[in-house]
């Protein structure tokens, strides 16, 4: 939690290295409660010193992952390696694993101090040792002053900071952390998340976390791991997540988007057109699609890669990645303006446009007759 | 204490209506309690008469007080000093009391954790089981008892139809403290076993969870985690049997043996088979204040804990 910089990020990608041995291997795991399949055959390998972010909405699973490598839950099959060593059978107890829970779960009737040497006493440390550790955790997290305190007696901020204390304290492999900021308010979360990485560097930790916040999965990780109804949808780095989403879910879930569904053809040079004669849309990209066959897709483009201008805009091919509108709302949000513009079948579209200098008047206006057009390479076609 | 935010103001009638409710306790403390309490107190500072009531009224016609203060006296709490039955039996009682209580908890609290771990669904079924001996009444509960333990009875049966005894055996466990602690224990289980239900079914499972994870086996998670946690339902259960075990009388005298000393069952015999009211009311003044100090530990143990 150094207010210092670092030096940069170096580029860290052991995911490409295929000699890279993963600290945390899923292998085909599925667990099911019943009828209801939580995880779905899911294979993940997360390396070490990686920041690795499992998001998707309630319910998709990824809180069951998590559980199953601190070892709550046994998967119904399927193996979890850590460090090449499967885990099955293994009690929570033996696993060195530390999770931080979501509800942060310490314990009420123990002083902060106490809640942090829990983990270390089960080690049987010696009581010097002890002591130094807690006090160096307190350190960590700023808490030195609050030692003596019981949980109750702390903001919910301070708890976090317990919690997360306490998780590191035995120095594990890997740290889980179970929608840690969940209970946070927005800006103590910003606030924290830029320490949780620092402190993630600074350790040399493997963490992963579950998270419902594509923001906070998209700021703190190295990869984000998609899941959608106990499957992992897309791993990928934040900005090929945000930028090469692979399927509408993944687009639609991470960030603001455009989705116009359309036919689709293989174009002679390699490119894809897309039809959506309806909303009067022609997109042509040099994207190949998968399979390159003819049929149903959609267009994906974020909002700010969208232009707006009041005049039909001159380009390469016309009428091609354009499309004729009416803006129909426009929301201010201080740093941008997004612009809802109302197309020919009555679908919405959104750009964003970057509030560069003071706004006194707008250009566009409400009901304003205006064109909204991209670049060849702005936008996606997906399949999936 | 009520937490009006978020209410409208009350409306005037609101509040007489309040003081109505807060009343109504009190009352009652008042017309059942402290009334019946402080006739029993006036007994025991009188001289024991034969006669009808068998007592020298002291305090009962204002005209005549004076001269009736001057028959006031303590003879009976000297009496309880002298006959040394009087401290064997409440030391009996105490003795008793304490045992049957840690026998309780030992059998309701494994009872109420597995009550507390098993499926939601099957909670209030076996919560049902726990209340459903308080639908008979609790004397033919106790007389059931004398039937199960006497020499000939349902145990002797039983015993001697698996085998373990043989046909001129029997069990000799009636009128033995052996049967009171039976039936105590067996009598005051729910009583022992709803208040810790309560606190062990609202225990978080995640800080069991977050032990396990920091190291810590099932077995010492249950020791520094779970058994702190549900001392409010240990303290609130076991004061909840200890203080009516102490002043217990039917249990003692239905099951107990005549050597079986107990304060409840000497305040009986002084009050309808020695018709002493005076000395009987001064064993129940004396273990009323024995009794206070208990509670008013258990209360400070609630202030405390609420804080």
């Amino acid at each position: 939690m150094s207010k210092t910089l670092g030096p940069v990020k170096r580029a860290f990608a052991p995911w490409t290295d295929s000699a890279a041995k993963p600290a945390i291997e899923f292998r085909n795991v599925t667990k099911s409660f019943g009828d209801f399949v939580a995880v779905g055959g899911v294979s993940l390998s997360i390396y070490e010193r990686e920041f690795f972010s499992l998001l998707g909405p309630s319910g998709c699973g990824k809180t069951t992952l998590m559980r199953m490598l601190a070892g709550f839950e046994e998967p119904t099959s399927g193996e979890i390696l850590l460090d090449g060593k499967p885990l099955a059978g293994v009690p929570p107890y033996r696993r060195p694993v530390n999770m931080m829970f979501q509800s942060y779960a310490l314990f009420p009737h123990m002083s902060v101090e106490k809640n942090i040497a829990f983990g270390l006493r089960q080690d049987g440390m010696g009581k010097a040792e002890i002591e130094a550790r807690v006090k160096e955790m307190l350190r960590l997290v700023k808490l030195e002053p609050f030692a003596k305190r019981k949980p109750n007696q702390l903001s919910g901020g301070q708890r976090q900071r317990v919690a997360l204390a306490r998780s590191l304290a035995k120095r594990p492999k890997v740290l889980l952390l179970d929608e840690p900021l969940g209970a946070l308010d927005k800006k103590l979360r910003e606030e924290t998340q830029f320490e949780l990485m620092d402190l993630q560097m600074d350790l040399g930790l493997t963490f992963l976390i579950v998270t419902h916040d594509q923001e906070e999965a998209m700021t703190m990780s190295d990869r984000i791991g998609v899941m959608n109804h106990g499957k992992l949808v897309q791993i990928a780095t934040p900005a090929e997540i945000y930028e090469q989403p692979n399927s509408r879910y993944v687009a639609d879930f991470i960030g603001n988007i455009n989705l116009i569904e359309g036919t689709v053809a293989a174009l002679p040079g390699g490119g894809t057109r897309l039809e959506a004669p309806a909303a009067g849309l022609v997109v042509e990209t040099d994207q190949a699609i998968a399979g390159g066959s003819a049929g149903v897709a959609s267009f994906a483009i974020r909002p700010e890669k969208v232009r707006i201008s009041l005049d039909r805009p001159a380009g390469a091919l016309d009428g091609v990645n354009m499309i004729a509108g009416e803006v129909w709302d426009i929301g201010y949000l201080g740093d941008v303006s997004i612009y809802r513009v109302k197309l020919a079948n009555g679908a919405v579209m959104k750009a964003t446009v970057a509030n560069t200098t003071r706004l006194v008047s707008r250009p566009i206006s409400w009901d304003d007759k205006v064109w909204l057009s991209w670049s060849r390479d702005a936008g996606l076609v997906l399949t999936d | 204490m009520t937490d009006t935010s978020g209410t409208a103001a009350p409306a005037p009638g609101a509040s007489k209506l309040r003081w109505l409710v807060v009343a109504i306790p009190y009352l009652w403390l008042v017309v059942f309690f402290l009334v019946p309490f402080l006739i029993v107190l006036k007994i025991s500072f009188s001289t024991y008469a034969i006669a009808q009531p068998p007592y020298e009224p002291v305090f009962d016609q204002l005209s005549t007080v004076w001269e009736r203060a001057q028959q006031f006296t303590l003879d009976s709490y000297r009496y309880l000093t002298e006959d040394p039955i009087y401290l064997r039996s409440y030391l009996s009682s105490l003795r008793i009391a304490a045992i049957s209580t840690v026998l309780l908890l030992l059998i309701g609290f494994p009872i109420a954790y597995g009550m507390a771990r098993a499926p939601s669904n099957m909670r209030t079924t076996l919560l049902m089981l726990v209340i459903l001996p308080f639908w008979t009444s609790f004397l033919i509960r106790v007389y059931a008892w004398i039937g199960i333990l006497k020499p000939e009875g349902l145990l002797t049966v039983f015993l001697q139809w698996i085998g373990i005894f043989g046909p001129d055996q029997q069990v000799h466990l009636l009128n033995t403290d052996w049967a009171v602690f039976i039936g105590i224990v067996y009598s005051y289980l729910p009583f022992m076993i709803l208040p810790l239900y309560a606190t062990l079914e609202k225990l978080d499972d995640t800080l069991l969870e977050a032990a396990a994870d920091l190291g810590a086996r099932p077995f010492k998670s249950f020791w520094v985690i779970t058994v702190p946690l549900s001392m409010p339902g240990v303290i609130a259960g076991s004061f909840l049997c200890f203080i009516p075990i102490v002043g217990e009388f039917v249990i003692p005298d239905l099951l107990g043996g005549s050597d079986t000393l107990m304060i409840g069952r000497q305040l009986w015999n002084e009050f309808n088979a020695n018709r002493d009211w005076p000395t009987s009311s001064a064993v129940a003044v004396v273990l009323l204040l024995i009794l206070v100090v208990p509670i008013m530990i258990f209360q400070n143990y609630g202030r405390r804990t609420a804080q």
